[in-house]
């Protein structure tokens, strides 16, 4: 039975489309996105691995025996909180990014480096 | 998909979506914290940015395939790695076999509470936890370093007034139940700090819905006013006390003899020992989490109002 691991390949393809966007596309908020994309990703792994058949959510209760594993759980509660301070951190950088090169695309932002290198170079020969 | 906002608001849904999908498995305290982060205060944040960074994308030069080739081939690869893995809901899987039986068995016995994921969050991994919310601090700190911006008080005295002009006349709907739900808000974030022992939730939820909350109030009376309300200064140093409070409870069950974060001797009860020392870290996490949002969000909003001021300042100039 192998459509048993269905959860991984969900999954997977999650995590995939969430690093094509980050590869593939060149406005940070975006890749951003992607990034977040990709931490659910990993969440819903973990989650789907505690998951045991018949059972409940791990909170005791009279007349329950089997419980889903609480360990992902915790893990993945904190990460969730730490993932978005992160993400946060992220957006801040790609404001600041904003203000010095006047634009959040990828391209422009290389265009605008390369140009500053050359010149600097240029001066240091003259 | 080249709107920016379309996109965010998709991927809003998809935190809802996500939040829902842990229902399913049973992971209810998470759920909890996804449907409050994924739905409401990341989908607000990315908001914030857009109105600061441009709502367009523009269109790549480059072509994807190079992208689309990696992707698929390390694609391949996972689902070529999953293939060892246990079934979904397999009650042998490695993973249940660990430290999880002694989690789902003797928890009552030594914690005395019935939500397990609390009692591992709060009492087993409480160093774990401890950990990750340094890291949040840690975030919150490098958003004020990053984005911080210094306020005058003519501005504010200004807005204040001009929002209360456009009171009657902008979004009166909205922020009338506004102003009836956000006290229901902030009520069922304490229920949910406290309730954390017994049910799903806990201070990250807690804090996270504390957060949404104040945010929600900034959103439509603007920041000014709820600056007025919740004072900056007071914010940042709630943030510190939390991350302090939770290290302190360390500290003192060090100092009565037991480990780092050992609640057993807290008290002269184990059991109510741990109890305490749950409490009080719970408190911990909730008032770190909360501030640090606020403090992230005021940050993000005070710079866009910043930036405006600037291009105003900048465009009266040039017309002189």
């Amino acid at each position: 039975m192998i459509v048993g691991l269905f959860n991984d390949w969900v999954v997977v393809v999650l995590m995939m489309i969430g690093l094509y966007i980050v590869i593939a596309h060149g406005n940070l908020v975006k890749k951003l996105i992607g990034l977040s994309i990709f931490q659910t990703s990993v969440f819903i792994f973990y989650i789907s691995m505690a998951k045991v058949d018949g059972g409940t959510a791990p909170i005791l209760a009279d007349g329950v025996t089997q419980y889903s594993n609480p360990l992902p759980h915790v893990l993945i509660l904190t990460a969730i909180v730490v993932g978005i301070a992160t993400t946060a951190l992220g957006l801040s950088l790609v404001v600041r990014i904003k203000e010095a090169y006047s634009s959040i695309e990828e391209e422009n932002i290389q265009k605008q480096d390369n140009k500053a290198l050359k010149q600097s170079a240029m001066e240091q020969q003259a | 998909m080249k709107d920016l906002f379309a996109v965010i608001m998709l991927s809003g849904i998809y935190g809802l979506l996500s939040a829902s999908f842990f229902v399913a498995m049973d992971a209810v305290d998470v759920a909890f914290t996804e449907a409050a982060v994924g739905a409401g205060i990341s989908t607000l944040l990315m908001l914030v940015v857009i109105t600061m960074t441009g709502r367009k994308e523009k269109p790549t030069r480059h072509k994807p395939i190079s992208a689309l080739f990696v992707v698929i081939i390390t694609g391949g690869l996972l689902i070529y790695g999953t293939l060892d893995m246990p079934y979904f809901g397999a009650a042998d899987a490695p993973i249940h076999n660990h430290t999880s039986p002694r989690y789902i068995n003797d928890s009552m016995q030594e914690i005395g509470i019935p939500n397990i994921v609390t009692s591992v969050l709060a009492s087993y991994r409480a160093f774990d936890t401890f950990g990750e919310v340094v890291v949040i601090f840690t975030a919150g700190i490098g958003v004020l370093a990053m984005l911080s911006v210094a306020r005058r008080k003519e501005d504010e005295d200004d807005e204040i007034a001009s929002i209360n002009d456009s009171m009657h006349q902008q979004h009166l709907v909205i922020r009338i139940v506004a102003k009836m739900l956000i006290p229901f808000i902030l009520l069922f974030a304490l229920y949910v700090q406290f309730h954390g022992d017994f049910g799903p939730g806990g201070g990250f939820q807690a804090g996270v819905i504390f957060a949404a909350a104040i945010i929600l109030y900034a959103m439509l009376f603007g920041l000014a006013t709820a600056r007025r309300v919740i004072n900056q200064t007071f914010i940042q140093l709630i943030a510190a006390i939390g991350v302090l409070l939770y290290g302190c409870v360390g500290l003192v069950s060090l100092m009565n003899g037991g480990n780092f974060f050992d609640y057993n001797v807290l008290s002269s009860d184990p059991i109510a020992g741990q109890h305490l020392g749950i409490l009080i870290i719970e408190w911990g996490v909730g008032c770190t989490v909360a501030s640090v949002m606020v403090i992230i969000f005021f940050n993000f909003a005070g710079r866009r109002q910043f930036q405006s001021l600037k291009k105003q300042t900048k465009h009266t100039e040039s017309s002189k």
